[in-house]
């Protein structure tokens, strides 16, 4: 038996920074995540640089974009502009919660169910399956009815409460599929108890997995908060761009030629959604060190 | 040291688990220090059941493991005496983390006051001790490193703890020929420094070229057990003699094999169905529709 005598350069560079390293190199990864930035900044500091309220009439109904109204004017006057931007705001919390909630949730009866299996496995999977078959529109709509919802914070814990059961199954498969392999018998026989192996082993194994479930939770979330908001049932103070699109379509601005009225709302979720999925692929290639292209 | 005391393991199959299959019916055994013990069987025989078993990493339906009266569910100090191979190496690491995480993840669980130059020192020790050069092996992901330098590892990884027993489960299936015996080599130098092997195999002259004692299992149950050089030259059971009839041989066809003669201990059984048909040379009853 011989030894190639070979030289190998040692790099000792940590996880994380390795991560950090590969994620600031990476071009999807920077561009999708540098959109949504774009986006959340405006949602945030946006507001409190236009000033104004977003309903407000004004007197310049059906102006298109000009110096004064960036983004034009509705049919009463109101500035499209401070619409959108108090409008992104709303949606970033509605997607950051229902969705961050449903991920939290799902995450949690996908991997016990799918590490532990057996008994627990059925439970939790017959209370997937059960909130599954359940209308969740309807359920929204007798909740926001009866409780009478009208803070977009209460709106995404109530969507993110109703939309986990299929990301938990589908961590639950993926779990179910990670667990038997070796390296979890060898991180049982280091020692490691449920906790740390679900945490170290498994979760790392299907990062860009969970993000992406956490993008379409996301999305998930928007789109159903501007059916809710679509139906009458969404926060009456304020505005979302699920609002702003249903006040556009109800005041027939596609036919009297207001685009500036339902393009920017509708662009604005698009890209969201868009960017972080493109973000998602770059995600991919960052934690998963064979598809790195060095 | 290793005690299997009348080892049953069921599976519950079915929804709600309804439905039980026997994979290990009643075995019992013991490894003693120093020894390489193989245990032999085909697909489905509970071999590498029994091998999981004894790592705790299923638990076990009815019987006993020990290790030196240590119960498997002792965790982290049965542990630091008994540890497993498979026989995956590239299932065996985390792909996305580099192939030396298994040298830090023992040190944080049994030596995390140890200094890290230290720690450094005795992962070259033990990498040397398994003839891999620390400087082409560390700090690179487990698709970067061979399967035989993966399995090297493995072993390397186990030798950082004081085990007195390694359970090596298939390891070798996944190697090529030269690599393979590389690592049968290694095992037997690891033998000479007094370490217990369980050598879990279907391949019937991997088992003989290192093993002093051999059990053959069938469908869940041991067969025969005894000294390697008895079972292999004088095997008793009638299933042992198809399984050594089926070995392929240089230079010779191969016929179907030969039909199993009645057996001739079915009366004799013992309590767990197992003969002394000489000293330490043990044999069960056939069980065969023909015997009854």
């Amino acid at each position: 038996m011989t030894v190639i005598q070979e030289v190998a350069p040692r790099e000792p560079a940590g996880v994380r920074r390795e991560a950090l390293y590969f994620a600031a190199r990476n071009g999807k990864l920077m561009t999708g995540f540098g959109i949504v930035a774009v986006l959340f900044l405006l949602g945030l500091l946006g507001p409190l640089l236009v000033g104004g309220a977003p309903n407000e009439y004004g007197p310049k109904p059906m102006t298109p974009p000009s110096g004064e109204h960036w983004f034009g004017t509705t049919t009463f006057g109101q500035d499209v502009f401070t619409q959108f931007v108090h409008g992104l705001r709303s949606t970033f919390a509605v997607g950051v919660i229902g969705g961050g909630i449903a991920a939290v949730i799902g995450m949690l009866v996908g991997f016990v169910a799918g590490y532990r299996g057996g008994i627990v496995d059925e439970i939790l999977n017959m209370l997937t399956n059960v909130i599954l078959v359940i209308p969740t529109l309807a359920v929204l709509l007798i909740i926001n009815a009866y409780l009478g919802i009208r803070s977009v914070a209460v709106q995404g814990l109530f969507i993110g409460l109703t939309q986990w059961p299929w990301a938990a199954r589908a961590i639950r498969a993926q779990t179910f599929s990670l667990r038997t392999r070796e390296f979890v018998d060898l991180a049982r026989m280091s020692g490691a108890g449920t906790g740390r192996i679900i945490a170290r082993e498994i979760a790392p194994n299907m990062s860009s997995y969970l993000f992406m479930t956490f993008i379409l939770l996301f999305g998930g979330s928007v789109l159903i908060a501007s059916s809710l908001d679509f139906i009458g049932l969404g926060p009456t103070e304020g505005v979302s761009l699920g609002l702003m699109l249903q006040n556009a379509n109800q005041w027939s601005a596609l036919q009297l030629g207001l685009w500036w009225w339902f393009v920017p709302p509708g662009a604005a979720i698009t890209a969201i959604v868009g960017a972080l999925y493109v973000a998602n692929v770059g995600l991919d290639e960052v934690f998963n060190p064979k598809l790195r292209e060095t | 040291m290793l005690r299997l005391h009348d080892v049953t393991k069921e599976f519950r199959v079915g929804a709600f688990g309804g439905k039980s299959v026997a994979a290990v019916k009643g075995v019992s055994f013991e490894v003693v220090p120093g020894e390489v013990v193989s245990l032999i069987g085909e697909s489905g025989s509970g071999k590498s059941t029994i091998g999981r078993m004894i790592l705790g990493l299923n638990p076990v339906t009815s019987g006993s493991i020990t290790f030196d009266g240590l119960p498997v569910r002792a965790g982290k100090e049965y542990y630091r005496r008994v540890q497993g191979i498979f026989q995956d190496p590239f299932s065996s690491f985390n792909p996305v983390f580099k192939a030396d995480r298994v040298f830090s993840m023992i040190k944080e669980a049994y030596y995390p006051s140890v200094p890290e130059a230290e720690w450094r020192e005795r992962i070259a020790t033990s990498l040397r001790d398994v003839r891999l050069n620390p400087d082409q092996v560390l700090g690179k992901y487990p698709h970067q490193l061979s399967g035989g330098q993966l399995q090297r590892l493995l072993i390397a990884r186990a030798l950082l703890l004081d085990i007195k027993l390694l359970v090596a489960d298939e390891i070798t299936s996944m190697l090529d020929a030269s690599t393979r015996i590389d690592v049968l080599n290694l095992l037997a130098e690891l033998k000479a420094r007094g370490l217990s092997v369980l050598y879990i195999t279907h391949d019937l002259s991997l088992g003989n070229y290192l093993a002093e004692r051999t059990l053959v299992l069938r469908r869940g149950s041991v067969v025969e057990m005894g000294l390697t050089e008895r079972v292999f030259g004088d095997p008793l059971h009638p299933y042992t003699r198809e399984l050594l009839s089926a070995v392929p041989r240089l230079h010779t066809a191969w016929d179907d094999a030969a039909p199993v003669e009645t057996c001739v201990y079915h009366d004799r059984g013992g309590s767990d169905g197992l003969v002394e048909a000489e000293p330490g040379h043990f044999v069960a009853c056939a069980r065969l529709a023909t015997c009854s």
